[in-house]
């Protein structure tokens, strides 16, 4: 057991799974000789060598493209996109490229890649380096999407995406990347597709990811104080969804509040609402609430951005109002 | 532009006339099928073009991957996919080399490296530079070739690929099929060089390769030169093959905004009537080529025969194959 940072995690994660496998192969922009520009990835380049961790131009659409045609031949491209926010830029490799062709080959071409990205606010970058995009690659059919919260799931969750025969976002919240956490010695590898209870309440079910999930969990310690018992649910895992582990706690709580980073139309809360006002209906006793960031760009100022992205008071406020 | 250097023996050249036959026999039952109502959507035939894919399709080992675009029914043919299949994935039936999903734009057929058809303008130049990659990573010897239209050099995708593969020195040859429109528009009239291609190689330090397109002799030459470079690891080439496609650019385009002349004129260079020509003269007996041709003939007829007896796809495969476990489940 040793305790990591999200930094280190990444760099321990992305070894582990090259040490196992010499098809998987990493490219990205800075990721080699710089060790990355969030330092996720030092050491790599002097482990495996140029040949397998590639420093690239400035070319996402070129990085995705290449990883896609990668793994089309042979390999299990690992791509790095520096901010998630330049999924806009390679946006045809992503949404038209890589998650549509297994489908329109009926199955011919399989496509084990990880995209993986810097993502979220919290570091006063403005309003083009701070977004929270997971809910776009959730809406395309044919991507997985992952949002680790800790050290020790980025590990275990990239392992899994990474062995995963289809192609997987895994989606780094770059206010975590200091934060720490204990990891075990060895091999770490976790499920895709499966939530995690992180915190057992049954008063109301409050799901997060990401860097929502820490808040959540304070949030939840203070409502203990008034006597409000939470359960959190990390979600982890956007596609596939683990409804089952959110119906479940639904049914025993009967309110419901999401906290999302995102902005507030079509995010990752909403599909979650929706999905339990259909089939839960009858076990909810109040609104179910979504706390997300205002429907706005993320401004710099951090006073600013503190007020829009959603915080502790806020979904305190939101469980407050589900509980009626 | 390339001299035309003659370098293939008779063998290779008669399977180029009837790889072209095949191209161009196919297609034009294609179009007859749409007129019929069979097809339905939209289809871009390549009716005009057939020496570039064919001079290539000649040059390659069956390891080798090939990427097309939405003009990519004869490059997936000829590089042996079962025209069957190819005939009934146009149709929409359950025997279409892709069960349906697919369609005229999207025809792929990995088992025999036709490593699909895209229609997002672009997209594949970085996608075959990665399976060039790969095959270099690998050491397998794979060649990867990347067909596109001339519109093509206009988007960014065709300037992130060719750098990267050119700082890569990867095995990927780029094959610009210049016919002289990117779709209604002259390709002249949007792009600040006169050869789209060729006249920007030099800035991704690569030699300005531009051949005659309709001439498949000079296209075999230029494809054995330049797949064989990137197979002897000295990498990435860009070919400019001027050609001209004899209908639209679409199904719903008759092309009226091409001068009738400068149609005429094209039409006279019909590359498949000019190649059976110099086969003649170069020995090749007469009734060889009719037996190219009758063979071809019968062989789309099969195909068509294939095709419309198809069973339409079992509405039940609508949510299979989206993912690697056969399904298309997003949740629990």
């Amino acid at each position: 057991m040793a305790e990591l940072t999200y930094r280190e995690a990444v760099a321990r994660a992305i070894g582990q799974e090259m040490e196992r496998d010499p098809t998987v192969y990493f490219l990205g922009e800075d990721v080699a000789a710089a060790g990355g520009v969030f330092k996720t990835t030092e050491g790599l380049l002097e482990r495996f060598g140029p040949e397998r961790v590639r420093d690239t131009p400035i070319s996402e659409q070129a990085i995705i493209g290449a990883a896609m045609g990668a793994a089309m031949n042979g390999l299990r491209p690992i791509a790095e996109l520096m901010f998630s926010d330049f999924f806009a830029v390679c946006w045809d490799m992503v949404a038209n490229q890589i998650a549509k062709t297994r489908y329109m080959t009926n199955g011919q071409v399989e496509l084990p890649i990880v995209i993986r990205t810097a993502n979220g606010g919290g570091v006063r970058f403005g309003a083009q380096h701070s977004q929270s995009v997971e809910t776009w690659m959730m809406a395309i059919p044919g991507l997985k999407v992952v949002v680790p919260s800790t050290p020790v799931d980025m590990i275990g969750l990239f392992a899994a995406a990474v062995r995963d025969p289809d192609p997987v976002i895994v989606v780094e919240p770059k206010v975590l990347y200091a934060s720490k956490g204990d990891v075990p010695d060895g091999e770490i590898l976790d499920r895709l597709g499966e939530a995690r209870t992180v915190r057992e309440g049954g008063d109301v079910t409050i799901c997060a990811i990401g860097a929502m999930v820490p808040k959540a969990l304070e949030a939840a310690g203070r409502l203990a104080d008034d006597g409000v018992a939470a359960d959190v649910i990390d979600v982890r895992s956007l596609v596939p969804l683990d409804v089952r582990a959110i119906a479940d706690s639904v049914e025993r709580t009967g309110h419901l509040v999401t906290v999302e980073e995102n902005p507030r139309l079509c995010g990752w809360g909403a599909e979650i609402a929706s999905i339990m006002a259909d089939e839960k209906f009858y076990a909810l006793d109040g609104p179910i609430v979504r706390v997300t960031t205002p429907h706005l760009p993320l401004p710099s100022a951090d006073v600013l951005e503190d007020a829009a992205i959603p915080s502790v008071d806020r979904i305190i406020d939101g469980v407050r109002r589900s509980l009626g | 532009m390339v001299d035309t250097i003659q370098d293939a023996d008779l063998d290779t050249r008669l399977s180029i006339y009837r790889m072209m036959q095949e191209g161009r026999l196919f297609e034009k039952r294609a179009q007859d099928l749409f007129l019929e109502g069979l097809v339905k959507g939209t289809s871009h035939l390549g009716i005009g073009q057939e020496a570039v894919a064919a001079g290539f399709a000649a040059t390659l080992e069956p390891e080798d991957l090939v990427f097309c675009t939405y003009r990519g029914h004869v490059h997936t043919l000829l590089r042996g996919a079962p025209m069957g299949a190819l005939m009934a994935e146009l149709l929409g039936r359950a025997n279409g080399i892709c069960g349906g999903k697919g369609g005229s734009m999207h025809l792929t057929d990995v088992a025999h490296g036709a490593m699909g058809s895209y229609a997002i303008v672009g997209a594949h130049m970085p996608i075959a530079a990665g399976a060039a990659w790969a095959a270099k990573a690998r050491g397998t010897g794979q060649v990867a070739v990347c067909f596109f239209g001339d519109g093509t050099t206009n988007i960014g995708t065709f300037h992130e690929a060719l750098n990267m593969a050119a700082v890569w020195k990867l095995p990927v040859v780029f094959v610009c099929e210049n016919n002289l429109y990117m779709e209604y528009t002259a390709i002249r009239d949007v792009t600040a060089v006169e050869h789209p291609a060729a006249d920007r190689a030099s800035a991704y330090g690569l030699e300005s390769i531009l051949i005659d397109g309709n001439d498949a002799d000079a296209v075999h030459a230029v494809a054995v030169r330049t797949v064989g470079r990137a197979r002897a690891g000295e990498g990435p080439s860009l070919v400019e093959a001027v050609t001209y496609r004899h209908g639209g650019h679409s199904r719903a385009d008759p092309g009226k905004y091409r001068p009738t002349e400068e149609v005429e004129e094209w039409l006279r260079r019909d590359p498949i009537p000019l190649y059976r020509e110099r086969l003649l003269a170069a020995g090749a007996d007469e009734a060889t080529l009719q037996g190219i041709e009758r063979d071809v003939r019968d062989a789309v007829d099969r195909a068509t025969e294939e095709a419309r007896e198809g069973p339409f796809p079992d509405p039940g495969t609508l949510e299979t194959e989206l993912w690697a476990d056969g399904g298309a489940a997003w949740r629990n």
